[in-house]
C-alpha cells in the first residue's frame, strides 16, 4: 500500500543573520509518501549528521498545525502546494517521483533570517503587545454568562481568532504587509462586547506598530488569504479599515 | 533527609482555601516593586502566572524556548476546559468536580489541592470570557457545554476543537500587555539550563540564548517552573517536538523531589503509527468520543481481512461489530476515563481484533451521529479535527471510520509541590503539568487546561506572596556573586562535554531507542521483570549516549542538535526514574497498570493499604540510587472504593 518517491531538494543555507546565503542541493531516495514534509526533513538531517555535516535548521514544534512555529517557502508558496495546511501537515503524497523541491525561508523585511530556514518573527509579538488584548487584570470579573453574545458574532470572532501567527500572510504578500494578521486580532476583539470597548484605540495602536516595524501596506491583492493555512478571511481587513477610519475621525 | 510537609491548611475541606487566604502573608504594593520573579515557560500556567504577577506589580522575567510565548504546547489542547458552573443545570457542583477528579485520578491525588482546583474553576471561565476568548455559545447567547470522559455531567467549555489555542492566546495577550507596560521582561528562544541556589534558596537561573548559544545569568527572589511534562521520554508522543523535562530535571538535581514519575497518561484516541520515520503522534480530541463510537470487528476473520486490505470497515454489518466500551462499561460507554479506554483498546488488539495494516488500531465511527444529527452538525463540532485527520491519513472520516490507537499524552507525575505549589527547594515553585499535583494517577479530559490556569491565575498569585513577604528586605543580587559564576561554569561544562563526545550516532537515533524501551516496558502494561529489564536497557542507552552521540557544530552558536542532546541526556535519566517508580509501586492505579495487579475482569487493582501515598524521589548523586519518601494521602472526604464505570 505504501508508496515511496525519490526527490531532489534545493535548500536555502545561511550560517547566520549576516552571512551570505546559498542554495544547496540534496537528493533523497525512498521517501514514503505517507511521511510528512518535516519527517522528510528529519530524514535529510539524519543523513547530513551521519555524513558529519551540519543539519538544516528549521522551525517546527507541535507538528499538528496549531502552534504556528513551522514556516518554509516551498516551490514558491508559503507552507507548500497543499491548501489550508501548515508545512507540518503537508505530506509527501503531494509530490511526484523525481520532482525538484525548492525550499526557502520566509522572505520579508519584517522577518529577518536567523539561520538557514529560521526567521525572526518577534515583530508579531510586538504588534500584539501594542494592543492585541482586552485590558483586564486577573480577578474581579463578572460571571461569564453576564453578557450574552449572539452566536453568529461569537462564531465569527472564533474564525478570526483561529490565526496561528505563522507569518504566511506576510511571506505571501508582495508588499510584506501584516494586515491579515493584525486585522484578525482586531476583528476578533471588535466582534465581542468585552473587546468592543477599546476597539478603535486597539486598531490605531496595532496599525501604528505594524508600520513602525517595517511591514508594508495592503494593496488588496488577496495573496494572504489564499496562502493562510487557517482560512482567515480578507473581510477582517475591511473591518480593520473601518475601525481605523473611526479612530482617525475621532482624532 | 528531606521532610515532607504538604502544608495543608486547617479546617473542613470546603473551607481550607478560604482559611489559607485569610491567614496568609501579603506583600504591599511598594514592596512588590522591589521583588523579582522568574517564570520559566509560557504555556497556560506560565503565561497566566507571569501576567498576573506583572499586573500585581512584581518585576517579572519570563522565559520560553520558542520564538514566541504563543507557541507553547498548551496551544495544541483541543477539547475543552472543565468548570463547575452547572450552567446546564444537570447536577454539577464544586463538590462533584472535586469528587470526579479524585475518583478519576484513582485516589492518588491530594484532596485539598483538588478541592481548591474545583473551587477556582468557575473564576477561570469568567476570566477567559473577559479576555475575549471566543467560547462556543448557544443561540441564546450563553455559553455551551459538552461532556468529557469520567463525568456524567456536561461541564466542559470549548472553542471549537481549539480550546487550548484560545485559552493560551488569552493568557499570552494578557502577558504581552504586561510586556508593553514594562512589568514583564520577555526572553524568547531562551532555555533555562541551571537553577542558581544561594543559602539554600532558589535565587535565579542560568539560561542559554538559543540564537547565540551564549549563557546568561538572571536573578529572581523566587523562581517558578511551568515547563510542562516529560511525555517525550517516549520519543513518540502527542507532545510537541520541543516539549521536554529538562527544567524539572534540573530542579530535581538541586533537591526538589520528583513525585510519581511513573504516572503517565496514555491517550486512547491518537492517529496510529505509520512508519519508522514517524516523528510524533497526533491526538484526536477526546471530545470526539461524545459523538463517535469505538469498535472492532466481532469476528477475528473480519479483522484479518481488514488488515490484509480485503475488507472495508463500512462493509462490516452492524451485528458483527463489537462496541467494546459500550459492552464493558454501559454506564459511561465511550466516555470512560482515558486509562480505561486505552487499556480496553490494547486488550482487543492484543487479542487479535485490531485493524489497520499493523493491527494496532481500533475504529472511531461517526456514522450513527451523522445519521442522527447530519454531517453539518458534526462538521460544526469537529470540522478542524476531521480535516486534520484527512490531511494526515488521506481518508475521509465523514465516510469511513477513523482509526485510532493509544499514545503517550500527558504526565501526571512531576515536581513535588506542597499546597502552596512550592517545591522542596525554598523559593522554587512549580505550576501546570510540570508539577505532580491534582490529577493523581490519571487526569480527566479537559482538566489540564483547568489546572494550568488555576495555578497561574488564582493560586500562585496568592501563595507566592506568602513566601515573598519574608523577602521584602532582600536586595537584588548583581549576578556577579560566586553562586551565579559556579552555576554558569557547571552549565558550560555540561555543554562542552556533550559537544566533545564526537561519536557516530545522531541524537534522534538514540532517542528512538529509548522510546521503544519505554513503550515496550514502561507503557500501557508493566510487570516486574519487564521493568527490571527496562532499567538495565536504559543504563546501556545512557552509556551509549555519553560515548557515541554526535553533535555537529559548536556550543557558541544556534545549535539545534545540541539542544536536543541536552534534553535527551535528561530524558534518559527521567526514563530510569519512571521505571524505578513503576517497579516499586506494586499495584495498578490509573495510568499505571501492573499486570500482576488486576481483577479477574482485567480492571486495575489498587493496594490502598500499602500504596495510598505519593512516591517522592530525592536525588542523591549522579551514581547513587535515588531515595524514596512518602507523602501519605489522607482521605477526609472521599471514600476509597474501586473505580466503577459500569
Amino acid at each position: 500500500m505504501e508508496n515511496s518517491i525519490n526527490i531532489k531538494l534545493k535548500v536555502w543555507r545561511q550560517a547566520g543573520p549576516k552571512a551570505k546565503g546559498r542554495f544547496e542541493t540534496y537528493e533523497l531516495s525512498n521517501i514514503s509518501t505517507d511521511s510528512s514534509f518535516l519527517e522528510m526533513f528529519d530524514i535529510l538531517n539524519e543523513q547530513l549528521i551521519n555524513k558529519g555535516e551540519e543539519p538544516v535548521a528549521f522551525d517546527h514544534d507541535c507538528r499538528e498545525g496549531i502552534c504556528g512555529m513551522c514556516s518554509l517557502y516551498i516551490n514558491g508558496r508559503p507552507h507548500g502546494p497543499d491548501d489550508d495546511v501548515t508545512t507540518c501537515q503537508l505530506h509527501m503524497r503531494k509530490f511526484k517521483d523525481g520532482q525538484t523541491i525548492t525550499i526557502e525561508p520566509w522572505r520579508s523585511a519584517g522577518f529577518p533570517v536567523i539561520k538557514d530556514l529560521i526567521v525572526d518573527r518577534t515583530a508579531f509579538d510586538q504588534i500584539i503587545a501594542s494592543g492585541g488584548y482586552v485590558s483586564v487584570n486577573t480577578g474581579g470579573i463578572p460571571d461569564a454568562n453576564a453578557i450574552p453574545i449572539p452566536k453568529p458574532d461569537a462564531d465569527e470572532a472564533m474564525d478570526a481568532a483561529s490565526c496561528i501567527g505563522c507569518g504566511a500572510c506576510v511571506a505571501a504578500c508582495k508588499n510584506g504587509s501584516a494586515m491579515l494578521f493584525v486585522s484578525a486580532k482586531v476583528s476578533q476583539m471588535a466582534l465581542l462586547p468585552q473587546g468592543r470597548v477599546e476597539a478603535t484605540r486597539r486598531a490605531k495602536n496595532m496599525v501604528a506598530k505594524m508600520d513602525e516595524l517595517g511591514f508594508g501596506n495592503c494593496t488588496n491583492t488577496g495573496a494572504c488569504e489564499v496562502e493562510c493555512p487557517k482560512g482567515i478571511s480578507l473581510a477582517n481587513i475591511a473591518r480593520l479599515n473601518r475601525e481605523f477610519l473611526k479612530a482617525s475621525l475621532q482624532d | 533527609m528531606v521532610k515532607i510537609d504538604a502544608k495543608i491548611p486547617e479546617g473542613p475541606m470546603a473551607q481550607k482555601w478560604e482559611n489559607y487566604k485569610a491567614n496568609q502573608k501579603l506583600v504591599n504594593p511598594a514592596n512588590k516593586r522591589k521583588l523579582d520573579i522568574i517564570v520559566v515557560g509560557t504555556g497556560l500556567a506560565g503565561a497566566s502566572a507571569a501576567a498576573s504577577f506583572g499586573e500585581m506589580g512584581f518585576n517579572v522575567k519570563v522565559f520560553t524556548i520558542q520564538d514566541s510565548p504563543r507557541r507553547a504546547h498548551s496551544i495544541a489542547a483541543q477539547g475543552g476546559i472543565n468548570a463547575a458552573k452547572n450552567y446546564p443545570n444537570d447536577g454539577d457542583s464544586v463538590y462533584r468536580l472535586f469528587y470526579d477528579t479524585v475518583k478519576g485520578g484513582d485516589y492518588r491525588a491530594r484532596e485539598a489541592n483538588v478541592h481548591r482546583l474545583a473551587e477556582v474553576s468557575n473564576s477561570i471561565i469568567d476570566q477567559c470570557v473577559a479576555q475575549g476568548v471566543p467560547f462556543a455559545r448557544e443561540y441564546g447567547g450563553l455559553l455551551d457545554n459538552r461532556s468529557f470522559g469520567g463525568a456524567q455531567v456536561s461541564r466542559t467549555f470549548y472553542a471549537k476543537g481549539q480550546t487550548g489555542q484560545q485559552l493560551l492566546l488569552g493568557a499570552y495577550q494578557a502577558l504581552m500587555r504586561q510586556v508593553n507596560a514594562g512589568s514583564v521582561k520577555l526572553y524568547t528562544r531562551n532555555e533555562m539550563v541551571e537553577i542558581v541556589m544561594v543559602d539554600g534558596k532558589a535565587r535565579g537561573i542560568i539560561s542559554r540564548n538559543l540564537v547565540t548559544g551564549k549563557l546568561e545569568r538572571h536573578f529572581g527572589h523566587a523562581v517558578v517552573l511551568a515547563t510542562g511534562g516529560y511525555g517525550n521520554t517516549f520519543f513518540l508522543s502527542t507532545n510537541a517536538m520541543g516539549s521536554n523535562g529538562s527544567a524539572a530535571w534540573k530542579a530535581y538535581k538541586k533537591g526538589a523531589m520528583f513525585a510519581n514519575p511513573c504516572f503517565a497518561q496514555i491517550h486512547p484516541t491518537c492517529i496510529p503509527v505509520h512508519g519508522e520515520f514517524q516523528s510524533k503522534l497526533t491526538l484526536m480530541s477526546e471530545s470526539l468520543r461524545n459523538d463517535g463510537r469505538i469498535w472492532v470487528p466481532k469476528k477475528k476473520e473480519d479483522a484479518e481481512a481488514i488488515r490484509a486490505g480485503k475488507l472495508k470497515p463500512t462493509e462490516i454489518a452492524e451485528e458483527d461489530r463489537d462496541y467494546y466500551l459500550e459492552r464493558r462499561y454501559p454506564a459511561f460507554g465511550n466516555l470512560v476515563p482515558r486509562d480505561v479506554a486505552s487499556r480496553a483498546a490494547k486488550e482487543r488488539c492484543d487479542a487479535g481484533y485490531g485493524v489497520g495494516n499493523t493491527g494496532l488500531a481500533v475504529y472511531l465511527d461517526f456514522k450513527s451521529s451523522i445519521d442522527r444529527l447530519g454531517s453539518d452538525a458534526i462538521k460544526a463540532r469537529y470540522g478542524n479535527l476531521f480535516q486534520m485527520y484527512e490531511k494526515i491519513v488521506d481518508d475521509n472520516p465523514y465516510e469511513t471510520p477513523m482509526m485510532i490507537y493509544p499514545a503517550i499524552h500527558y504526565t501526571m507525575g512531576g515536581i513535588w509541590v506542597d499546597y502552596e505549589l512550592q517545591t522542596s527547594v525554598p523559593g522554587l515553585f512549580s505550576a501546570g503539568e510540570a508539577n505532580f499535583s491534582d490529577h493523581g494517577a490519571n487526569r480527566l479530559g479537559a482538566s489540564a487546561l483547568m489546572q494550568g490556569l488555576a495555578d497561574g491565575y488564582f493560586v500562585l498569585p496568592y501563595t507566592i506572596q506568602n513566601y515573598l513577604a519574608d523577602d521584602i528586605a532582600t536586595p537584588r543580587m548583581t549576578t556577579e556573586e560566586k553562586e551565579f559564576e559556579e552555576a554558569e561554569k557547571a552549565a558550560k561544562g555540561h555543554f562542552e562535554k556533550l559537544i566533545s563526545i564526537k561519536g557516530n550516532r545522531s541524537v534522534d537515533s538514540i532517542h528512538k531507542e529509548l522510546g521503544l524501551v519505554m513503550w515496550d516496558f514502561v507503557g500501557m502494561a508493566r510487570n516486574k521483570e519487564g521493568l527490571q529489564e527496562a532499567i538495565e536497557k536504559i543504563q546501556a542507552i545512557k552509556k551509549e549516549f555519553w560515548s557515541n552521540v554526535r553533535i555537529p557544530g559548536s556550543e557558541e552558536d544556534m545549535n539545534i542538535e545540541l539542544e536536543k542532546a541536552a534534553r535527551l541526556a535528561d530524558f534518559i535519566e527521567i526514563g530510569d526514574l519512571m521505571a524505578r517508580d513503576a517497579l516499586h509501586r506494586e499495584e495498578s492505579c490509573g495510568g499505571h497498570f501492573r499486570e500482576e495487579f488486576q481483577t479477574e475482569e482485567g480492571e486495575a487493582l489498587r493496594q490502598d493499604d500499602k500504596f495510598a501515598y505519593s512516591g517522592c524521589w530525592e536525588f542523591k548523586g549522579d551514581d547513587q540510587e535515588p531515595e524514596l519518601h512518602k507523602e501519605e494521602l489522607k482521605f477526609e472526604v472521599v471514600k476509597l472504593v474501586q473505580r466503577n464505570y459500569k
